[in-house]
């Protein structure tokens, strides 16, 4: 399967990334040869193997539901590109 | 020879006093001072935080009140939140990120008194195998400064390599501690997957990264280890397991050792001279009483488009939180919400991260979820039983940890492809979650080449053992670059 222009434009889309002109069509000469690689997987029949995601296929922990973090909103809000009157600023989103 | 001291000597020193922490830690900064404006192996250094730690360490040991570490600077990978410090990940989006908590892997350090002594360039967000990508600049392998130091842990491998650190941390996804150890001749562990926290390590492909010491000496990575390993409920991955020694078995005799060599290996697109080094180093351990047994691991050349598949899909969703919001980068100028995201992560991402958080988006959109996730996902499988089926006839694997030495800088950066070949001989250990170190094993064409020893899950004690009886053995692990 190979990659278009327009394909490379949709990917950056969704991957929240502006591209201009250029930059999309080198991305789409890198991108086709790294999926030229990806796609020696299909070589390989995989039918009826368990997918793995962790090495030692354990479950994930439960804990108790109790508060553990302290509030520490003026430190992680010190960080932050905009700030007013102790909530992040965007753009503004709702008319 | 401060400078080429091993850990317990430096430990020496500061416990009969013959030179306190402050003086030590002065001395490595001095070091850096001098020889990092051309090296570029650390991104922040701050010398006050620095030396205070050491007058605590030095408070420390006056009192009796030591661990193996304390009073020691280690340098430490700039992927590790450390509170108040700069951590910028080698990249734009955190130029300017203070870390407001610490990773537990910082903790642990801090715990055992040791001293922070700055943090070291890598690849941007561990993406790369020669910290060419680093929004810092690219790092000098200290061996040829035209070359590069391999990566992702590079500033790491370069400032140990020139002895500007006794030791470092690195992290490990794909290879990212043994193949810059390789390169630039140190001893490198990337443990089992699970035994070192992940939290506050900031994440590129959280089922595979994990964090590991990076030194001159095996001993020296087990007593980094002692410190490193351990349970965190912050992580959910972390393993909850007994604590371990992992000096304990360091000296114990190797007779009844069964080696596993992968004919896989030792194949076509191995350099020459590396095949050498290896194949002497095996012979080292066949006159130290270890048998060596052919092995194969046939889905070694499946790891590459696995990994390529399963490290850039996780990468995408954990980079994602980038959003120029609550920390990060923003674009000065945007015209909404959506434009201040694509702008921010335009701006604040270098070229390789963008390639791979796209094949990740890719891989993950809909409809093709099964052909690559899943497929990935099952070969994954396919790769940890070729190491179930080996482990059943040898007792570590060993090979080459990189297919050849240092190359220059530039060789590679056009060629992403050509780029990742260079982790053929590692990956396959990151997607089966096992434990892999690099040993210095010699020179080829005067450049460093590592031995790679493979071990089962949880035998990192027994790999330190076997790393550790080859350099009583040979020195290559004592020797040092010229102009340092």
């Amino acid at each position: 399967m190979s990659l278009t222009l327009p394909d490379v434009k949709r990917i950056a889309h969704l991957a929240r990334i502006e591209v201009t002109e250029d930059e999309a069509q080198a991305t789409l000469n890198k991108l086709t040869g790294i999926l030229g690689l990806i796609e020696q997987m299909q070589a390989v029949d995989t039918i009826g193997i368990a997918p793995m995601s962790h090495s030692q296929d354990v479950t994930q922990r439960l804990r108790d539901d109790v508060v553990t973090a302290t509030n520490q909103r003026e430190l992680f809000q010190s960080i932050a590109p905009a700030v007013e009157n102790g909530l992040y600023l965007v753009p503004k989103v709702i008319e | 020879m401060m400078i080429n001291s091993s850990l317990k000597e430096l430990a020496t020193l500061l416990a009969s006093k013959k030179i306190s922490s402050v003086e030590m830690t002065r001395e490595f900064l001095a070091r850096i001072d001098r020889l990092n404006p051309d090296i570029n192996a650390f991104i922040t250094l701050d010398k006050e935080k620095s030396l205070a730690q050491a007058a605590a360490a030095d408070q420390r040991i006056s009192q009796g009140n030591i661990t193996p570490l304390t009073g020691i600077p280690f340098a430490q990978k700039d992927i590790f939140c450390a509170k108040g410090w700069r951590t910028t990940c080698g990249s734009k989006m955190l130029a300017n990120f203070t870390a407001p908590y610490d990773a537990h892997i910082i903790e642990q350090f801090d715990r055992a008194g040791a001293v922070n002594l700055g943090k070291t360039n890598m690849d941007e967000f561990a993406m790369g195998s020669s910290n060419e990508t680093s929004f810092f600049g690219k790092v000098q392998n200290p061996w040829d400064r035209a070359r590069v130091p391999g990566g992702s842990s590079g500033g790491s491998a370069a400032a140990v390599a020139a002895r500007l650190a006794p030791a470092a941390t690195g992290t490990d996804t794909g290879g990212s501690i043994r193949q810059p150890a390789s390169l630039c001749g140190l001893s490198g562990l990337k443990p089992t997957y699970g035994v070192c926290s992940r939290y506050g390590m900031i994440a590129f492909a959280s089922s595979l990264d994990q964090a590991g010491p990076m030194a001159k000496s095996a001993e020296d990575l087990a007593l980094m280890m002692n410190a490193m390993a351990g349970f965190d409920s912050r992580d959910s991955t972390s393993l909850q397991r007994e604590t371990e020694d992992y000096t304990r078995d360091l000296n114990k005799p190797l007779a009844g050792l069964r080696i596993g060599l992968p004919k896989e290996y030792f194949a076509e697109g191995l350099d020459a001279g590396v095949a050498k080094v290896v194949e002497e180093a095996i012979a080292q351990y066949r006159k130290l009483g270890a048998e060596t047994v052919g092995i194969s691991l046939p889905n070694t050349q499946l790891s590459i488009p696995v990994y390529y598949v399963l490290a850039p899909a996780e990468a995408s969703s954990n980079l994602s939180r980038y959003d120029g919001v609550r920390y990060g980068h923003r674009a000065p100028e945007y015209t909404d919400l959506l434009d201040m995201y694509c702008k921010s992560r335009a701006q604040g991402f270098g070229a390789e991260v963008k390639r791979r958080i796209m094949i990740g988006t890719y891989v993950l959109s809909a409809g093709y979820y099964d052909a690559y996730y899943l497929k990935a996902q099952q070969l994954r499988r396919l790769i940890a039983q070729d190491f179930e089926q080996a482990f059943k006839q040898c007792n570590v694997i060993m090979g080459p940890a990189a297919p050849g030495t240092a190359f220059k800088t530039g060789e590679k950066t056009d060629d992403p492809v050509a780029m990742y070949l260079e982790d053929i001989y590692t990956i396959a250990v990151n997607l089966a979650g096992l434990p892999g170190m690099s040993i210095p094993a010699g020179f080829a064409n005067g450049l460093p080449v590592g031995l790679q020893i493979i071990g089962n899950y949880f035998d990192e004690a027994h790999m330190l053992n076997v790393g550790h009886t080859y350099q009583q053995a040979t020195d290559w692990h004592t020797r040092m670059p010229e102009g340092i």
